[in-house]
This record gives C-alpha cells, sequence and structure tokens, in this order.
C-alpha cells in the first residue's frame, strides 16, 4: 500500500519507565483513505444532475379570431384523433360518418401495432400524394386533437409529441363535441383491455 | 538439505496514484453537482423529444398534480411583493406579504391563503394542500393570478412554465388553458423529460440531416 514515512527523526524524550528508545514502525495504510474517496465519489455521481429537463412549447389559438379568416381545411386532409379513458385513442378521417352504411371511427395504441404515429405517417402520406401544390405538399394536413374528460395529461402532452415527431405543421387543440365524448365512452366501456401506454 | 528458495517478489503495490485519481474525480463530481430542491410537491412528467432547456430563474410555474390539484410558484422574489401588494390592494385580501414572499409556492384559494401561510414550511407538503381553486369556470381563481401576473411582468416576458403529472386528468389542464386564454396568454412551455427522436421517424431524419431543430 501506499506508505508514509514518518519515522524520520527518532525519538528524543525518554519517558520515565522506558528503557530504550524503540524504533517503530510508522507505516500507514492508506487503503481506508481511498476507500472513502470512492464512497463520496459514488454518492456524488448519483446526486448529480445530469440532464436538464426539457420544455414543449405550446401556442393557443386566439379565440377571439373571426371564423371567416380561419382555414377552411380541406375535408380529405383532416385527421382527428380523439383520447378516451384507460390510454385508448380513436380517430377519423374528414367527417365522422356513423350509420348504416358503415363507420370510420376507428381505433389506434400509442404504442405497439396499429400505432397512432402509423395512421398519422399514414395520412401524410396520402395527403402528400395527392398534392395540388408542389412546393408545400402538406398544405391541406391538419390534424385535430379532441381530448375527452377522461384521458391523462400524458395522453395530451403525447399526442402534441407526436406531432413534433412527425413534423405535422398544422394542429389543433380544441373541446370535444358531444355526439363524440358519448361515441368514445361507448367505445371506451366495450373496448379490449388496453395495452399499456 | 533445504528446499530450493524461490525467488520471492514483493507484492506490495503503491496506491498513491489510485488516491490521486479517486481524489481528482470527487473533486469534480462536488464542482458539478446541483442540488435539486426538495419539492414539496411531487410531479411524474411525461417525457418528449421536444430539445429547448426549460429556463431555471424567473419564471412562473402551474404546477398540476396526480389528483387534479393546481399550484402557482413564482421564481422571482420582487414580483412576488408586487403580486401580494396588488391583490391585498385590489381584492382586500390583507396577504401577509413577508409570509408570501417567502413561500415556495402557493397552493390556496384566496380565502385560505392567510391560513396557508401560517403554516410552517414542512407542513406546506402537496397532498394536504387544497390548491388554487380553478375546477369551476366561474370560479377560476388561476385566472386571477394570471391577469395579476401579467400586470407585475408588464413590458418584461414572462417565461410561463406548466409542469404537470402523467396522470392529471384533462379537466385540470383544460381550466389551465382556460385560465391562460382569458388573460390572452398564447404561448407556454410545458415540462417534460428530455427523449431521442424514434428512428425513422421524419423528425428523427431531420435531425439526421442537419437541419437546426426548432422548437
Amino acid at each position: 500500500m501506499a506508505e508514509l514515512d514518518t519515522s524520520g527523526g527518532g525519538h528524543k524524550k525518554k519517558g520515565p519507565g522506558v528503557k530504550k528508545g524503540k524504533k517503530l514502525s510508522t507505516r500507514v495504510d492508506l487503503t481506508p483513505m481511498v476507500d472513502l474517496g470512492f464512497l463520496l465519489i459514488t454518492f456524488f455521481i448519483f446526486t448529480t444532475t445530469m440532464s436538464q429537463p426539457t420544455a414543449m412549447k405550446l401556442i393557443l389559438p386566439d379565440d377571439k379570431v373571426n371564423p371567416e379568416d380561419q382555414n377552411k381545411a380541406k375535408e380529405s386532409g383532416v385527421l382527428t384523433i380523439l383520447m378516451g379513458a384507460d390510454n385508448h385513442i380513436y380517430y377519423y378521417e374528414g367527417q365522422l360518418k356513423v350509420d348504416a352504411s358503415g363507420n370510420n371511427f376507428k381505433s389506434a395504441s400509442y404504442n405497439g401495432e396499429n400505432s397512432i404515429r402509423d395512421v398519422i405517417m399514414k395520412k401524410k402520406a396520402d395527403v402528400r400524394s395527392r398534392a395540388t401544390d408542389p412546393t408545400n405538399p402538406e398544405k391541406d394536413l391538419v390534424i385535430v386533437i379532441k381530448p375527452s374528460e377522461e384521458c391523462t395529461y400524458q395522453n395530451v402532452i403525447d399526442i402534441l409529441d407526436e406531432m413534433a415527431i412527425n413534423v405535422v405543421k398544422k394542429y389543433a387543440l380544441v373541446d370535444i363535441g358531444k355526439d363524440e365524448a358519448t361515441l368514445v365512452s361507448i367505445s371506451d366501456k366495450s373496448a379490449q383491455p388496453p395495452t399499456s401506454n | 538439505m533445504g528446499r530450493a528458495k524461490l525467488p520471492r517478489k514483493s507484492t506490495v503495490i503503491d496506491m498513491t496514484a489510485m488516491c490521486d485519481v479517486a481524489f481528482l474525480l470527487l473533486s469534480f463530481f462536488i464542482l458539478t453537482t446541483k442540488f435539486k430542491p426538495a419539492e414539496a410537491i411531487a410531479v411524474t412528467t411525461p417525457s418528449s423529444v421536444a430539445a429547448k432547456v426549460a429556463p431555471t430563474k424567473d419564471f412562473v410555474l402551474v404546477t398540476i398534480t396526480k389528483d387534479g390539484k393546481v399550484f402557482l410558484t413564482i421564481d422571482d422574489e420582487q414580483k412576488r411583493e408586487l403580486v401580494a401588494n396588488s391583490l391585498n390592494a385590489s381584492r382586500n385580501l390583507g396577504i401577509n406579504v413577508p409570509a408570501f414572499k417567502k413561500a415556495g409556492f402557493i397552493g390556496s384559494s384566496f380565502a385560505g391563503m392567510n391560513s396557508f401561510l401560517a403554516l410552517p414550511e414542512e407542513a406546506r407538503v402537496g397532498d394536504k394542500l387544497p390548491g388554487i381553486p380553478c375546477k369551476d369556470s366561474a370560479n377560476n381563481e388561476l385566472t386571477v393570478w394570471m391577469q395579476v401576473l401579467n400586470e407585475a411582468y408588464a413590458g418584461g416576458k414572462m417565461d410561463l412554465l406548466l409542469k404537470g403529472d402523467n396522470v392529471a386528468k384533462y379537466p385540470a389542464f383544460k381550466s389551465v388553458m382556460q385560465a391562460f386564454k382569458k388573460n390572452e396568454i398564447q404561448k407556454f412551455l410545458m415540462i417534460t423529460n428530455p427523449e431521442n427522436a424514434p428512428a425513422g421517424s421524419d423528425l428523427w431524419k431531420k435531425s439526421m440531416s442537419g437541419e437546426k431543430q426548432e422548437n
């Protein structure tokens, strides 16, 4: 081990009863000091915050804007995403059609197979293929996000995150309508147990 | 005849170098450690791909806990004083201004403010506090707080942060957004944990091609 040699100088004093000044070995073992050093390092490693929490920007639309000024979204480019309880998520394209001929109200999941990200990417590719303006092929893509009363904050943030991940430029966070809310709650109750988020 | 004696080599290793390295590492970590202030309100934030770092000074933070309770933190002490005085003047609440200045966060209605401030710091734990009432749209006190804050920050830029818990339900978030909209606050930042853009997505392709991430 490392040594600290402090035996230099010798003993000058002779205590009573000591006949001969004995030269004692004063080699200090530094192993415990190294142990303490590493213990302190481990403590500080665990308490250092290396990653700062990041912030996601959200811009709310101005409520006072005249309805006529709002961009009229083309029905073919609109994708509406509805979030229900228990991490259930549903979507439909264009206007909601629930009638005898069939409905376009479908369900998806946050992660895993048939994820909402796949749905968004497919819709984006769809809009791009039907684009009329080559300089801005995603002009018609608008995603409307309607969270229900039962969904969680994490659901909303995840969907807003998907907007960033898929680089969707036009999206809106709006209140859910009464019919849609009933439809969502009915689907929630009858849905199979969801996969975890 | 004695056995052939093997030449013995010393097995003592000099540990001085190891000791030096250990203390160098230790000094590094001591200097770079920033202790997080113990939060009275425990909130688990969701993760997102947002890259912008949350501001750490002179911000206004609205916290939504998992039960949907809302708390307000104003970082700058002078702004706290301005807010308290302005509330006392306009609503005649009689808030104890020095105690308000010292309080880490605000978690009660206007009526219960003085009893909240009278509690010692350790007793102000998130679970037991009522939070700022904002569920009822007719009595959304957060709107008043935002209005007072807008006046306090008039002329300057207010960094408005929102920290919500993963399992907080949407109505609490909606009432907070209503409070912001009523005061014409359009932009705010939501605190999240960082995560990388998922491989293969458009955002990931953008970052690979070196485009600057705007967010």
